[in-house]
């Protein structure tokens, strides 16, 4: 039981020595942020090599990402993630004021801002389902092919995206959602598409003013626009319809875009959102003087480490996904 | 003989929160309080972080402004990308630098410290990308010259 102590080692294995500066509880938060670093770094790398491979047919992201809260209709890039961003910029300042006001042990200024930033972080996690919500309603619709190539719609009057469900004409068809009740009970799809693959092939046919843009870049970085006769031909080749983008199908083009679009922003949303939670239960530590009464509120400077960091990582997933 | 062995871990256990604790205090106190290669000090840790607040928001206007305007003089190829998205990449760097820097308080951490979270990032992340974006460009290039058909 006794603990035996060699004078000579004192300094070194005594304790108190610590070569570090840095507590065990902040050194094992800056393992964990590395090793989440490089798994961040995974995956937009991923995201990278996948693109780099589809170089001359990757979705532009300004097309897709085009809405703003309250401006329907109005084609307005960016402007929302870059609000996203300053949101989350600016609860990172709440946080590190928080940890200021810790090192002078005010406990109400803690509070004060540690409640800043839990609302800014929700805000952060709310405006990303609403980004969500219209990536997978999508927008104009597209037709896809066997190849899985997307086909979307323009009206060469305006030059403007068509949307299939304007230009789609009624076709009888008794097609019907497949039901487990009424068909193979081990069989069962998710709702059919507004409008069917029929009807848009009709409509496109009677208009002669539509015309298909396909997914490959030309050398001006725009999407290739065909002719009339072109695009009939490669309607007549489509196969199904598209709205929206799942991990499946994509109406705005390739359809890893969509799989590395929910992968990365939804695993950079999860972070958020456990971040918010930790921060809540500090929050509520700091209430309750927890931290008073331990003579410090080293908690808080590690959660706002954490904090920090999913701020870093958005900062690059905001460049690889929609500047770049 | 249990009995023993608890006490003298809550003995333990105290002595090393009162280092903690110790530790702690001092390097609360210990701020770096300028930033820009010391080209600009502020007077508290507090103006600091505003400071940094702003020279961010500074940067991401600026982002967000190029990728509307997209300005033609940009849009000419350098090392196989855009020189746009070179500017779009550098700038995040710088942005990444002073969240960690400042808001990270990775100024304020000892050199060993700071090297050993910074070291193996700056090491891995760009050997990763290196080998993965040459990879991908090769095979692009591959399908691209008439082995994979556009459509089928």
């Amino acid at each position: 039981m006794e603990v035996t102590v060699n004078a000579e080692n004192e300094e070194v294995w005594g304790g108190g020595n610590k070569p570090l500066n840095a507590s065990y509880g902040k050194l094992m938060m800056w393992f964990f942020i590395v090793s989440d670093a490089l798994t961040f770094t995974g995956f937009l790398v991923s995201y990278g090599f996948s693109r780099f491979k589809n170089i001359n047919s990757w979705p532009i992201a300004d097309e897709v990402f085009t809405h703003f809260p309250f401006l329907h209709g109005i084609d307005a890039p960016m402007y929302y993630v870059a609000l996203m961003t300053f949101v989350l910029i600016f609860s990172s300042v709440t946080m590190v004021l928080a940890v200021d006001a810790g090192h002078h042990m005010q406990k109400s200024k803690v509070t004060f801002y540690m409640l800043l930033t839990i609302i800014g972080g929700a805000i952060f996690v709310g405006s990303q389902a609403w980004e969500w919500k219209n990536f997978i309603k999508g927008e104009y619709g597209a037709l896809e092919t066997r190849g899985g190539q997307i086909l979307q719609f323009v009206d060469t009057t305006t030059g403007k995206r068509a949307a299939i469900q304007e230009f789609a004409i009624g076709v009888e068809t008794d097609r019907a959602t497949h039901q487990p009740s009424n068909g193979i009970w081990y069989q069962s799809e998710t709702a059919l598409p507004t409008v069917a693959l029929a009807e848009v092939k009709k409509g496109f046919i009677e208009d002669e003013n539509l015309v298909v843009r396909t997914q490959l870049l030309d050398e001006n970085g725009q999407k290739t626009v065909l002719s009339r006769s072109e695009s009939l031909a490669k309607v007549n080749e489509a196969v199904a319809v598209v709205e929206g983008a799942n991990l499946v199908h994509n109406e705005y083009g390739n359809r890893l875009f969509a799989d590395f679009f929910f992968f990365i922003t939804g695993f950079h949303g999860f972070h958020v959102l456990s971040g918010v939670v930790i921060n809540i239960i500090i929050f509520f530590n700091v209430i309750l003087g927890t931290y008073e009464k331990r003579g410090h509120y080293e908690m808080v400077e590690k959660v706002g480490l954490y904090w920090h960091f999913v701020d870093l990582v958005w900062v690059f997933v905001f460049t690889f996904f929609y500047l770049v | 003989m249990a009995l023993c062995r608890f006490s003298l871990g809550i003995c333990f256990h105290l002595f090393l929160s009162r280092i903690n604790h110790k530790t702690f205090k001092m390097a609360a106190e210990g701020h770096k309080l300028a930033i820009f290669r010391g080209l600009l000090k502020f007077k508290s840790n507090q103006q600091k972080i505003w400071g940094v607040l702003i020279f961010l928001s500074i940067v991401t206007t600026i982002e967000v402004a190029l990728g509307i305007i997209k300005p033609e003089s940009l849009m000419v190829s350098f090392l196989r990308m855009k020189i746009l998205n070179w500017i779009f990449i550098i700038l995040t760097i710088v942005k990444a630098y002073y969240i960690a820097w400042d808001f990270m308080h990775i100024r304020d951490e000892r050199s060993g410290l700071k090297n050993s979270i910074v070291l193996p990032l700056l090491i891995l992340i760009p050997y990763l990308a290196f080998i993965l974006l040459i990879e991908a460009d090769y095979i692009f290039e591959v399908m691209d010259s008439g082995f994979v058909s556009w459509n089928f």
